[in-house]
C-alpha cells in the first residue's frame, strides 16, 4: 500500500481502529482496497479557540440583526413608496416593487445565511453513523400479515362467496355512471350549440361573416371602399357586426358571443396587383381588383395570423412559424399547419363599400373531427 | 469765391466732408442693396420664393441621386433589372419624400451588400442632403410626403383625449402590429433572415413614415387603412412606452418568456446551487493539529 | 498535548449526548399525554442525513413549492377569476377605458393598486418556474447517481409524478391574468384537444363551456390551479418525503461509508439548521428576483382578444419543448372517410409528451430488467462507472434540449440573425441525430473516465513535477493517492462479466432461451456493460504498488525538499524550504 503515516483511526493493514467500527462491511478479500473507515475528526478554529467562537457567534448575531434592519425598511418602503397613479420611481424602475423586494429579499435571505453559518461554525459537526434497515419487513412480520390477511379473507368469506363480490363489484363499477354523467352539463356539444343557434355564427361550422356583411377596420370598425387601399396595405378587419349597435344605440354583439365571433370572423384584407394573385379554381370573382381576404385564424391550433410579407404575399404565424402563400389561395408553404386559410368571396356592395359574397365555403381555424375534409377548399 | 467756399465748407464742409470720402460710395451701395433685398423679400410672393427652392433642391437632389443611388435604382430612378426578372434596386417612381427620408434618414440606404434585409445604420448623408434626394424622388411622381411634426404629436390635446388617444394607440398597435414587432416594440423574426425591427429607439417621424411607405417586406399602412389620426395614437402610444418606468425590475429584454425562462435556469437555478455548494462545503479546518489528535 | 481545547463546547467533542436534560414543562407533558409523540420523536429527531451539495437540488423544489403556496395565497385576495368584461378604470393609464376580462383587470390591480403585489406575482411566478427547473436538475442529479434503483422505484415515479403536475399547475396558473400572450396559449390548448379524433370537439366544447372563448375557462382553471393539483402536489411531495426518510437517503461511496449504513449529521440540529437555512435563502432569493427582474409584465401584452397576437408567442420554459416539436413539425394531415386525422398535432403533442412520461418513469424497471439487478443500492455511483445509463440520459436531455431550442427558434433568429426556417429544417434533422451522436460520445467519454481512474489507482497522480533523469529522459513524477481517495474510487460494484461463450451458455452457465424478448435483454445487458472498464483487481494493484515503489526509489534523491510533491498529501509543508537542497 502507500508509504506515508495512517491517519488517525486507520491502522496500517487499512483495517479501521476498533472505536470507529460502526457497521463497516466484513472484509471482502477480492475488494483490492478495504474500507479505512471514518477519517478522523478534524477541529474548525471555532471549536479550539474560543476567540474565533465568540467572533464566529457575533457575526451570526451581527447578520441576523442586519436582517431585523431590512424587515424594518420594508415596512419603511410600504408606506412611503407609491404605487397607483403617482407611481413613484428610482432608475427608471418602479420604485416600491424594487425596495420591497429587495429589503423582503435580504431580511429572509440573511437570516438563512445566518442560519447556515450557525450550523457549519458552531454547530457540533462530527459524523455520526446509523445503520440502514432493509426496506422490506422481516419473514416473520410477513407471515404474521398474511396470516391475518387470509383470516380476514376467511372471517369474511370474500372468496368463498363470488356472488357477493361480484355483486358488489358490479354495483362499485356502476357508480361510475353518476360520477362521469354529473359533468354533462359543463358544456354542450358542438351540435347542440349547432343547432340551438343561440347567437349569430353558432356553432364550429359558421362565422357571422353572411352575404352583405360589410368588412370594417379593426378597432376603429369603419367600413372600406376599394379606393382607400393602395398595392401593398394589409388591413387587420372584422365583420360589421362585431362593431354594430341596433336601434337603441347598444351593441349587437357582448361579452362571449362577441369574443366568440371574433374568434372565428377576424379576417386580413390585401391588396396586391391582381397580375400577382393566382386564384384559386372556382374563386375568379372572390377577389375585388387585387383586393383579397382571407380568414385571420390559423388553421394549425388557431392564433391570428398578420405577420405579412409585402413583396412575396406570404403570411407567416408567429406562434409555429406555419407560412401561407396568400396569392395563391393561401396555401400552406412551410410549417406545420396542413390546410390553407379560408377565403372570403368579396364583392362590392351599392354604396361602394367591400363586402362578403357569403360565409367562408369551410370551417375556420383549426381542425375537428367533424370537420369534412374531404370538402374541396378550393370551390 | 474763396469766402462762399470757405463758408459753405464750414457748415456744408463737415457735413459733405464724409460724404466725399471713397468709403461713402460703397456704404451708399451696401444700404441700397439691403434696401432692395429687404422691400423684395418682405413683398415677393412667398411661392414664388420656395419654386425657386424646390428646384434647386431638386437639381441638388439630383446630383446626389446620380453619385450614390443611381448605381442601383438607375439614373431616373426606374429601377435596375435582373436577367431573371429580380433587381438590384426596386423604381422609386411613387414612392414619395417619406419613403427616401425614411430608408436614407434611418441608415438603412445606401445599403452596402445585397441580402434578406437592409439594417440600420448611422446614416451617410446630412439631413439637409436627405430633403433634397426626397425632393428629387417626389419630383419624380406623386407619393406620400414627408409628416410635419403635428401630424404625429398630441399637442393641442386635453389629457383626457391624450390618454384615450394613447389608449386606442394601444388597441391599434396590438391589432396590426404586435405580430411582427411583438408587444413591447422590440421586434420579431420573418420568414428566411427577415425580421421586423426593434422600436425602441426609433424617431416617431421615422416610424409615421414607415407605416406610411411600407419599406422592405412591410406592409403598407395607407391612409386608407390607418388614418393619420390612428398612425399618431400608434406613435404616442410607443412613446408611452418608452416613457414608462419598468414598473416590475430590469426588464430583460422585453422578448417575453424565452429570456425569463434563461434567467431562471442562469440567475434564479445557478445562484440556488451557488448557495447549495457553500452550505454543503467543508467548513475551514484548524490547521493546527496535523495528526489529529484533540487533547 | 499543544492545544487547550477545556474550552471547547461539551457538545463538540463528540457525537452529541444528551448531558443535560432539557426543562420539558407541563405543555409538552400534556401534548405528549394526548399524542404519544416522545415515541416518534425519539426515533427520527437523530436520524442522519448524508451531507453533499447535490442532495439539496429536491430542497429547492420543496422550498419553492412552500413559497409558491404562500406567495399563492396572498394572490388569491385580490384576484378575480371571471371573464365577465369590465371596462378599465384603474391607474395604469394605456389602458383606461379598454374592455377586459375581470380577471385581466384585477391582476392590473394586484400590480398597480397593491402595494406589494407586483413583488408577490413576481415572486410567485419566479419561484414556479424555479420549481420546475430544480425538479428537473434533481431528476437528472438521481439518475446519473443510480439513486432511483431499487428500493427506490416507487419514490422516482412519484417524483416524475411531480414534475408532470408541476408542468401542469404552471401552465394554469400563468393563464389566469387572461392576458394576450397567455390567451394565445390556451387558444393553441384548445387547437390541441379539436385536433383529437373522435372526442375533440367534445372536450373541447365541454372545458370551455361552448364555442372557444367562452366565458368558462379561467374560472376552471382556477379551481384546477388552486384546489386540484396543489392537493394532489401536497399528497404526493409527502409521499415523496415519507418513503425518503423512510429508505433514508443515499450517499457517496467513501471511507467509512457502506451499503449498511448511513453516515452523516443528525437531524437535530444540524440537518434542521441547513434545511431550515436553505429555505429562507431560497426564500430571500426568489424575493429579490422578485423584486429586481420584471416577468410577465402582463400590462404590456394587454388584455386577451382572439384577433391580436403578438411575435415571440412562447409557452414558460417548461413548455417549450412540446412547442418545439410542434414547430418543426411538417404539416401532415390524413383524411379518414372524410375525417380529419392531424398528425402535426397529434404527435409532438397528444402523443409525444405521455410516451416520454411513461419512459421517463419506467426508466428504473426497465434499468433492472435488462441488467437483471435486484439488489437494494444505498451507495451512489459516479456517471462515469454506469456509461450507458449516463449515455442514454444525455441523449434525452440533447432531444429535450433541442426540441427546446426548437420552441425558441424565431427569437434565435432574430439575436443571431439567422433564417427560421434554416433552422426549421436544421431542427427536423438535429432532433434524431442529436440523441444519437450525443449519446456514443457520452458513453466513449464515460468509459475513458474510467480508464482515468484506474490509472490513478494504478499509478498515482500527476503531481506536475517533471524529473529528469541522468540519461536525459524527461518523466512525470506520480504520487500514490492516499487511502482515502483510493478506497473510493473502488468503492464500487463490479459489472457482472457479460461475455458469451461459443456453446451457447453465457458466463454465469444460463441456457440462451428462444424467448426474443429474452434474447433482445441479452442483448441490451451486454451493451450495457461489455465496453466498462472495471476496477483493479487486488493482483493488479499490487503490481501497480510494486512498480510504484521502484520509481520512489530512483527518485528517493528528492525526498524532503520542496519540489518532491509530497506537500500535496501532507507530508510536510513547504514555507520554509527552498527547491534545492543546497541553497
Amino acid at each position: 500500500m502507500s508509504d506515508h503515516l495512517p491517519e488517525k483511526g486507520h491502522s496500517l493493514n487499512g483495517h479501521p481502529a476498533e472505536d470507529e467500527h460502526h457497521g463497516l462491511d466484513p472484509l471482502e478479500p477480492d475488494e483490492p482496497i478495504q474500507n479505512p473507515g471514518l477519517p478522523a475528526h478534524v477541529w474548525r478554529p471555532t471549536d479550539v479557540d474560543p476567540a474565533s467562537e465568540k467572533r464566529a457567534e457575533r457575526q451570526i448575531a451581527a447578520i441576523f440583526g442586519l436582517s431585523s434592519i431590512c424587515a424594518v425598511l420594508f415596512v419603511v418602503a410600504y408606506f412611503t413608496l407609491q404605487t397607483g397613479d403617482t407611481h413613484d420611481t428610482v432608475l427608471d424602475l418602479g420604485a416600491s416593487t424594487v425596495a420591497l423586494g429587495s429589503s423582503l429579499g435580504f431580511a429572509l435571505l440573511l437570516i438563512g445565511i445566518g442560519i447556515i453559518q450557525w450550523a457549519r461554525k458552531l454547530m457540533g459537526d462530527h459524523e455520526i453513523v446509523e445503520m440502514r434497515h432493509p426496506a422490506r419487513s422481516s419473514d416473520d412480520d410477513r407471515e404474521a400479515t398474511l396470516g391475518i390477511l387470509s383470516q380476514g379473507a376467511e372471517e369474511s368469506g370474500v372468496f368463498r362467496r363470488p356472488l357477493v363480490l361480484f355483486s358488489l363489484g358490479g354495483a362499485m363499477t356502476f357508480l361510475l355512471a353518476p360520477a362521469v354523467v354529473l359533468f354533462r352539463d359543463l358544456g354542450p356539444t358542438p351540435s347542440q350549440v349547432e343547432d340551438d343557434q343561440d347567437y349569430p355564427g353558432a356553432g364550429l361550422e359558421h362565422t357571422v361573416w353572411d352575404k352583405g356583411v360589410r368588412v370594417v377596420r379593426d378597432v376603429v370598425g369603419t367600413p372600406i371602399r376599394p379606393s382607400d387601399l393602395e398595392i401593398g396595405d394589409l388591413v387587420n378587419a372584422e365583420p360589421e357586426t362585431v362593431f354594430a349597435l341596433d336601434d337603441e344605440g347598444e351593441p349587437i354583439l357582448e361579452g362571449v358571443p362577441l369574443q366568440i365571433a371574433k374568434s372565428k370572423g377576424a379576417v386580413v384584407l390585401t391588396r396586391m396587383d391582381p397580375k400577382d394573385n393566382t386564384p384559386g379554381k372556382g374563386r375568379e370573382d372572390w377577389a375585388v381588383d387585387g383586393i383579397l381576404c382571407y380568414s385571420k385564424i390559423c388553421t394549425h391550433v388557431g392564433c391570428p395570423i398578420s405577420l405579412n410579407e409585402r413583396k412575396t404575399q406570404h403570411l407567416l404565424c408567429p406562434c409555429h412559424q406555419s407560412t401561407f402563400d396568400l396569392a395563391d389561395s393561401a396555401k400552406v408553404i412551410f410549417g406545420p399547419a396542413a390546410r390553407p386559410l379560408p377565403q372570403l368571396p368579396l364583392m362590392v356592395d351599392d354604396e361602394g363599400y367591400l363586402v362578403a359574397q357569403s360565409d367562408f365555403k369551410e370551417p375556420v381555424g383549426p381542425s375537428f373531427w367533424e370537420r369534412d375534409n374531404n370538402g374541396s377548399t378550393t370551390e | 469765391m474763396r469766402r462762399l467756399n470757405r463758408s459753405a465748407n464750414s457748415l456744408a464742409g463737415r457735413l459733405s466732408r464724409h460724404r466725399r470720402r471713397p468709403v461713402a460710395g460703397a456704404l451708399l451701395l451696401l444700404l441700397g442693396l439691403v434696401l432692395t433685398g429687404t422691400l423684395y423679400s418682405a413683398f415677393s410672393p412667398a411661392s414664388a420664393g420656395s419654386a425657386e427652392n424646390n428646384e434647386e433642391l431638386v437639381a441638388e437632389g439630383r446630383q446626389l441621386f446620380l453619385v450614390g443611388c443611381s448605381f442601383c435604382h438607375g439614373q431616373n430612378g426606374e429601377g435596375v433589372g435582373t436577367a431573371n426578372g429580380n433587381h438590384y434596386g426596386p423604381a422609386l417612381v411613387g414612392v414619395g419624400a417619406a419613403a427616401v427620408d425614411f430608408q436614407v434618414g434611418t441608415g438603412r440606404m445606401p445599403m452596402v451588400q445585397p441580402g434578406q434585409q437592409n439594417p440600420t445604420k448611422p446614416e451617410s448623408y446630412t439631413q439637409d442632403e436627405i430633403d433634397a434626394l426626397a425632393a428629387y424622388v417626389a419630383s419624380l411622381a406623386p407619393g406620400p410626403a414627408v409628416p410635419e411634426e403635428g401630424d404625429f404629436s398630441l399637442a393641442g390635446l386635453t389629457e383626457e383625449e391624450r390618454t384615450e388617444a394613447v389608449a386606442r394607440g394601444g388597441l391599434i398597435f396590438r391589432t396590426n402590429c404586435t405580430a411582427c414587432h411583438n408587444f413591447a416594440g422590440k421586434g420579431g423574426a420573418m420568414p428566411r433572415g427577415g425580421y421586423a425591427a426593434n422600436l425602441s429607439d426609433t424617431e416617431a417621424r421615422y416610424i409615421y413614415e414607415a407605416m406610411l411607405t411600407g419599406p422592405g417586406n412591410m406592409d403598407n399602412f395607407s391612409d386608407g387603412n390607418l388614418s393619420p389620426e390612428e398612425k399618431r395614437d400608434v406613435i404616442a402610444y410607443l412613446y408611452t412606452l418608452r416613457d414608462q418606468p419598468a414598473y416590475g425590475g430590469f426588464t430583460l429584454g422585453g422578448l417575453g418568456p424565452v429570456s425569463e425562462g434563461l434567467f431562471a435556469w442562469v440567475a434564479g437555478i445557478g445562484v440556488m446551487v451557488g448557495f447549495a455548494i457553500w452550505i454543503a462545503a467543508h467548513t475551514t479546518r484548524s490547521t493546527k493539529q496535523k495528526d489529529g489528535t484533540a487533547a | 498535548m499543544s492545544i487547550d481545547t477545556s474550552k471547547v463546547a461539551d457538545s463538540n467533542k463528540t457525537a452529541a449526548t444528551a448531558k443535560k436534560k432539557l426543562p420539558v414543562g407541563a405543555v409538552a407533558e400534556w401534548a405528549d399525554d394526548r399524542l404519544g409523540l416522545a415515541t416518534m420523536m425519539k426515533k427520527n429527531l437523530r436520524k442522519v442525513f448524508p451531507d453533499h451539495w447535490s442532495f439539496m437540488l429536491g430542497e429547492v423544489a420543496l422550498w419553492s413549492f412552500v413559497v409558491l403556496l404562500l406567495s399563492g395565497v396572498f394572490l388569491t385576495f385580490w384576484y378575480v377569476p371571471s371573464m365577465g368584461e369590465v371596462s378599465y378604470q384603474g391607474s395604469y393609464d394605456p389602458l383606461r377605458g379598454v374592455e377586459m376580462s375581470e380577471a385581466y383587470a384585477s391582476s392590473l390591480r394586484l400590480s398597480f393598486d397593491v402595494r406589494g403585489g407586483l413583488l408577490m406575482r413576481q415572486m410567485h411566478h419566479w419561484s414556479a418556474m424555479i420549481f420546475i427547473a430544480a425538479m428537473m436538475i434533481h431528476l437528472l442529479r438521481v439518475y446519473f447517481t443510480g439513486a432511483h434503483r431499487k428500493p427506490r422505484e416507487l419514490n422516482w415515479v412519484i417524483g416524475c409524478l411531480l414534475l408532470f403536475l408541476g408542468t401542469l399547475e404552471g401552465f394554469t396558473g400563468y393563464s389566469l391574468p387572461d392576458d394576450l400572450l397567455s390567451g394565445t396559449g390556451i387558444r393553441a390548448a384548445d387547437g390541441f384537444m379539436k385536433a383529437s379524433p373522435v372526442i375533440g370537439s367534445y372536450m373541447s366544447f365541454f372545458l370551455f363551456g361552448g364555442e372557444f372563448p367562452g366565458d368558462q375557462i379561467i374560472p376552471r382553471l382556477f379551481t384546477v390551479h388552486v384546489l386540484l393539483i396543489p392537493g394532489l402536489l401536497l399528497a404526493l411531495i409527502s409521499a415523496h418525503m415519507l418513503l425518503l426518510v423512510y429508505h433514508k437517503h443515499t450517499q457517496w461511496p467513501g471511507p467509512g461509508r457502506t451499503e449498511h449504513n448511513v453516515v452523516g449529521y443528525p437531524m437535530l440540529p444540524v440537518y434542521m439548521a441547513k434545511a431550515g437555512g436553505f429555505f429562507f435563502i431560497v426564500f430571500g432569493v426568489t424575493a429579490l428576483m422578485g423584486g429586481l427582474l420584471s416577468i410577465n409584465p402582463v400590462w404590456l401584452f394587454g388584455p386577451y382578444d382572439p384577433s391580436k397576437v403578438t411575435a415571440g408567442s412562447q409557452p414558460d420554459w417548461y413548455m417549450g419543448w412540446p412547442d418545439g416539436l410542434l414547430r418543426i413539425m411538417p404539416g401532415w394531415e390524413s383524411t379518414v372517410f372524410g375525417h380529419p386525422i392531424s398528425w402535426n398535432i397529434m404527435i409532438p403533442i397528444l402523443i409525444m409528451p405521455p410516451l416520454m412520461l411513461t419512459l421517463l418513469m419506467m426508466l428504473p424497471f426497465l434499468e433492472s430488467w435488462i441488467t437483471g439487478d435486484k439488489r437494494n443500492h444505498h451507495l451512489l455511483q459516479r456517471p462515469r462507472n454506469a456509461p450507458t445509463r449516463t449515455a442514454v440520459m444525455v441523449a434525452l436531455m440533447t432531444f429535450y434540449g433541442l426540441a427546446w431550442a426548437a420552441g425558441g427558434n424565431d427569437l434565435i433568429a432574430i439575436t443571431f440573425g439567422l433564417s427560421i426556417n434554416q433552422i426549421t429544417y436544421f431542427m427536423r434533422v438535429a432532433i434524431f441525430l442529436g440523441p444519437i451522436i450525443a449519446f456514443l460520445i457520452t458513453k466513449r467519454w464515460c468509459i475513458s473516465l474510467q480508464r482515468k481512474d484506474n490509472e490513478t489507482l494504478l499509478h498515482g497522480y500527476e503531481t506536475g513535477i517533471i524529473m529528469r533523469s541522468p540519461e536525459g529522459g524527461y518523466s512525470e513524477k506520480h504520487l500514490p493517492v492516499s487511502a482515502d481517495r483510493a478506497f473510493t474510487l473502488t468503492a464500487r460494484d463490479r459489472d457482472p462479466d457479460v461475455t458469451v461463450v461459443e456453446s451457447g451458455t453465457d458466463a454465469n452457465g444460463l441456457e440462451p432461451k428462444s424467448n426474443p424478448l429474452e434474447g433482445i435483454r441479452r442483448r441490451l445487458r451486454t451493451t450495457m456493460y461489455a465496453d466498462n472498464i472495471q476496477k483493479p483487481t487486488l493482483e493488479e494493484l499490487e503490481e501497480g504498488h510494486h512498480h510504484a515503489e521502484h520509481e520512489h526509489e530512483l527518485q528517493a534523491a528528492m525526498d524532503g525538499v520542496s519540489a518532491d510533491g509530497h506537500q500535496f498529501d501532507g507530508h510536510h509543508l513547504v514555507e520554509d524550504e527552498t527547491l534545492r537542497p543546497d541553497h
